[in-house]
């Protein structure tokens, strides 16, 4: 599977990285060779193997419907690069 | 179970500027999940808090953390699946959807794309009585809601509060089985009706506990039957999804709108094309969001932080053995042991504490004559002073003793009405009232004949009208009640009066 350049652009768009249009055809190479590297995993035959999920035998954890966190307005909005009147402040984002 | 049997409704026909157009119409409704704590974190649902006071490190985001669910957000969307008639996947499991947003600081929402709890289910909506439409649920998965976000505080910056983040959500995603807008409408009223006699879900679409997005397209007569039966939606026209919707009045306008619209393009020989479009009540038109195209793709994958959801038909058996009576079956019952009718049994079903109310009210007593009180009068009476059947003044226990004196002849109808009003009023117990204040209606003849005799002897010009003309008669019995304050009974008081001016 070959990844162009395009699609490189488009993916790191998707994940709001900036890459300099020089650096395209470069990270497109990198990432088709990691598919490329991937792929070798298709040859195994896995008909009929239940994907496995977990190393041990684990069931998901469940916790039970109580309010044990919260209430600390200062601590998540301390990281915040601005924060006004309680809410993040963030350039303006309109529909 | 006891059902009622349904034809269904006409679709809906839009005539264009040369043929008639017809809607299909399926809905994504996201419904809140009733709990205390987020689905995947131990901080508040509380609606109204301070700013991201309501936040736990794993709904905003911060690096190792790791989500563990909530055990009664699965249990309550089981139960809706349940109450919905539906399949219940023992086997589910929680994907990424990758976007970006500022209200969404993971950078994804958890969902459940491949392998959702809840499978094909059923909602029977009523139209009107005797006439309903049958919709299909494909499907009921988990997720997270994302914060929210508020452009106008600031005419530069959008202000982002992540309380709502992470709250656990319902999305109930219906086949295109809706066939116009006052059916979409009626789909959401009776999904909220359900979600709240199940308690999974408070309804509230003002907060935006409940909203729906509707995906609208249109095709000719016989198009749609064409798709039932073959199942290819290659006989359907192109749709576009109108998102997010918190009323139902909105809801039927924007479905209407868009229909229009798409009728128009067709029409003049261009194509729909398939999008995402906003609602604009100001305007009464939809818009695209061209913005959220790209978005689409949300690259899905099973989140690698939380194992598959496993649970066990026995627990599954047990929520179901504790599932409330829900609507349909209410209604059908009180059609049938109460002898109402289907519009008045939908009426008092409607709320389910109203349906307690009434029978609360009706037990032991006549049925029918309960329904009228209850909805005509307390119900008007509610609505007067804008409060809701939780606010009422008048207890069944109050409402049943008034009822009670009608039955054994104590008081008439009318004055009935009159102590209503002062047990709504005042309070108190309405035997008691009835003999403090002499409300007792009076069946002694003697003293019926007396008033009636008292009344004769003083208007003698009247009864000689009467006598040419028995429909006057009806004069005298308004004196009598007059004279005796409303308490007599007025059948022995019109039979009196009739044999005492010899009609």
């Amino acid at each position: 599977m070959t990844i162009t350049p395009d699609t490189a652009r488009k993916v790191a768009h998707l994940a709001r990285i900036r890459v300099a249009e020089a650096d395209l055809p470069a990270l497109a190479g990198e990432l088709s060779n990691i598919l490329n590297f991937m792929e070798q995993l298709n040859e195994v035959d896995v008909e009929g193997v239940e994907p496995m999920t977990s190393v041990t035998p684990m069931r998901l954890k469940w916790r039970a419907d109580v309010v044990d966190d919260g209430g600390m307005q200062h601590k998540i909005l301390s990281n915040a690069p601005d924060a006004r009147e309680g809410f993040f402040a963030v350039p303006k984002v309109v529909e | 179970m006891l059902d009622l049997t349904y034809a269904a409704p006409e679709p809906k026909r839009i005539a264009g500027a040369k043929d008639d157009w017809e809607l299909v119409i399926g809905m994504e409704v996201h419904a809140q999940i009733a709990t205390k704590a987020k689905l995947f974190s131990g901080a508040s649902t509380q609606f109204g808090a301070e700013p991201n006071s309501n936040v736990a490190f794993v709904d905003a985001g911060m690096p190792g953390m790791l989500p563990v669910v909530n055990e009664f957000c699965i249990e309550q969307a089981v139960r809706t699946g349940l109450g919905l008639k539906a399949a219940i996947n023992l086997w589910s499991a929680f994907d990424r959807k990758n976007y970006f947003y500022p209200d969404l600081p993971q950078g994804y929402q958890i969902s459940q794309l491949y392998h959702p709890l809840v499978g094909e289910g059923e909602v029977l909506v009523d139209m009107a009585p005797g006439i309903a439409r049958l919709v299909r649920i494909e499907r009921i998965h988990v997720e997270q809601d994302a914060g929210k976000s508020i452009h106008d505080m600031d005419p530069a910056m959008s202000f982002v509060d992540l309380n709502r983040t992470g709250v656990a959500l319902m999305e109930i995603v219906s086949r295109p089985d809706i066939r116009g807008p006052e059916e979409a409408a009626a789909y959401v009223v009776k999904l909220r009706q359900i979600l709240r006699y199940l308690g999974t879900c408070d309804g509230n679409m003002q907060n935006g506990n409940l909203r729906a997005d509707v995906n609208v397209s249109v095709c000719r007569p016989g198009q749609y039957e064409k798709f039932r039966d073959t199942g290819d939606f290659g006989h359907l026209g192109t749709r576009c999804e109108i998102k997010n919707m918190n009323s139902m009045r909105f809801i039927q306008q924007a479905i209407e709108h868009e229909a229009r619209r798409q009728i128009a393009i067709i029409e003049d020989g261009g194509a729909v094309v398939q999008e995402t479009r906003l609602y604009d009540p100001d305007k009464g038109e939809t818009r695209s969001m061209r913005s959220k195209e790209e978005a689409h793709d949300y690259r899905y994958f099973p989140d690698p932080d939380l194992l598959p959801l496993e649970i066990e038909q026995e627990w599954v058996d047990g929520i179901k053995a504790s599932l409330p009576e829900l609507p349909d079956a209410k209604k059908a019952r009180f059609v049938l042991d109460f002898g109402l009718s289907e519009y008045d049994a939908s009426v008092l079903t409607a709320e389910v504490e109203a349906a307690a109310y009434f029978e609360a009210v009706a037990e032991g007593r006549d049925g029918k004559m309960a329904a009228n009180w209850v909805i005509n009068d307390l119900f008007g009476r509610l609505k007067k002073d804008d409060r809701d059947i939780t606010q009422s003044p008048v207890s069944p226990a109050q409402l049943g003793g008034i009822l009670d004196l009608i039955a054994s002849g104590d008081i008439s109808g009318k004055i009935a009405k009159d102590l209503f009003e002062i047990v709504y009023t005042t309070g108190g117990d309405p035997a008691a009232i009835v003999a403090e204040r002499g409300m007792k209606q009076v069946t002694d003849t003697a003293a019926i004949e007396a008033a009636v005799d008292a009344v004769i002897q003083a208007n003698p010009a009247q009864v000689e009208k009467a006598q040419a003309n028995p429909k006057l008669a009806g004069w005298f019995v308004g004196q009598v009640m007059k004279a005796t304050g409303g308490k007599a009974n007025p059948a022995a008081v019109n039979a009196i009066v009739t044999a005492r001016l010899g009609l």
